[in-house]
């Protein structure tokens, strides 16, 4: 138990470390490399509550193939990303107070439901309880998301087509 | 960790996410903020599931995380489509619509 409150706060403390590097660093490109620390992280809290399968996910898709995608943009467009160029906007403080507008009612709603300690254990193999569900009772979900995905990727490398 | 320490901290990273969102210029950027917020989403998806004992909350993220890939992509293609046509990506120029 002391083992997870302990990886608990470590991968929180680099959750939250991370996720402000991200929205506060000066060189987008340093933002998607904490971007990355950030989704690894989130799967680390995911290897926390048993979501082996998820976790992995998670690093395969988004420290893997997001981050990968997001440098390849900015190597793009990489004209506009120099160190000095400032990369906040004037709204730095309606930012700021919008967020912790957020937070604040977020967490008061939090706090007035009921709390759960424990987690309910689920028998036998997750990973095989997730793919059964997904390709039994989601099955329509999961095809059109497969077709979702065949058009956004269409649709992505038909607007980035090289110019005629 | 009870239920409520991992939701306050999927608050904490969405509330960040929504800064981002706001504060930055480059629309790379603003796409990083709207990760975070869909990652805090993620972490909320998966504890439910788990302190609940329901698997439907884990099919979920996984739904939720093919989502956001194909978000990434056609976003990011959007940039790139724009930054071809304007050569810009700030986001306050890019104001075509603007009366």
């Amino acid at each position: 138990m002391t083992l997870e409150v302990a990886g608990f706060w470590a991968f929180a403390i680099v959750l939250v470390g991370s996720a402000l590097a991200v929205v506060l660093s000066k060189n987008l490109f340093h933002s998607v490399l904490w971007l990355a620390l950030a989704l690894t992280g989130t799967a680390g809290i995911f290897l926390l509550l048993n979501a082996e399968f998820l976790a992995a996910v998670q690093i395969l898709l988004y420290a893997g193939g997001v981050v990968t995608v997001v440098v390849f943009a900015i190597v793009v467009t990489e004209r506009l990303v120099g160190a000095t160029l400032s990369q906040t906007n004037r709204h730095v403080v309606r930012g700021g107070v919008a967020a912790a507008v957020v937070l604040t009612l977020v967490i008061s709603w939090i706090r007035r439901a009921p709390d759960l300690v424990k987690p309910v254990l689920m028998d036998g193999d997750l990973t095989r309880t997730i793919g059964v569900t997904v390709l039994t009772q989601y099955t329509l979900a999961f095809e059109l998301l497969a077709v979702l995905l065949l058009v956004s990727l269409v649709g992505a490398s038909y607007f980035a087509r090289p110019e005629e | 960790m009870s239920l409520h320490a991992y939701l306050i901290l999927a608050a904490i990273v969405f509330a960040i996410g929504v800064f981002g969102v706001i504060t930055r210029r480059n629309t790379i950027g603003i796409l990083l903020g709207i990760e975070l917020m869909l990652n805090a989403v993620n972490i909320n998806l998966v504890a439910f599931s788990r302190f609940n004992g329901n698997a439907a909350g884990m099919v979920l993220t996984v739904f939720a995380i093919v989502i956001t890939v194909a978000e990434v992509a056609l976003g990011l293609a959007l940039v790139i489509l724009l930054f071809r046509t304007r050569r810009t990506a700030i986001a306050d120029q890019i104001d075509w619509l603007k009366g």
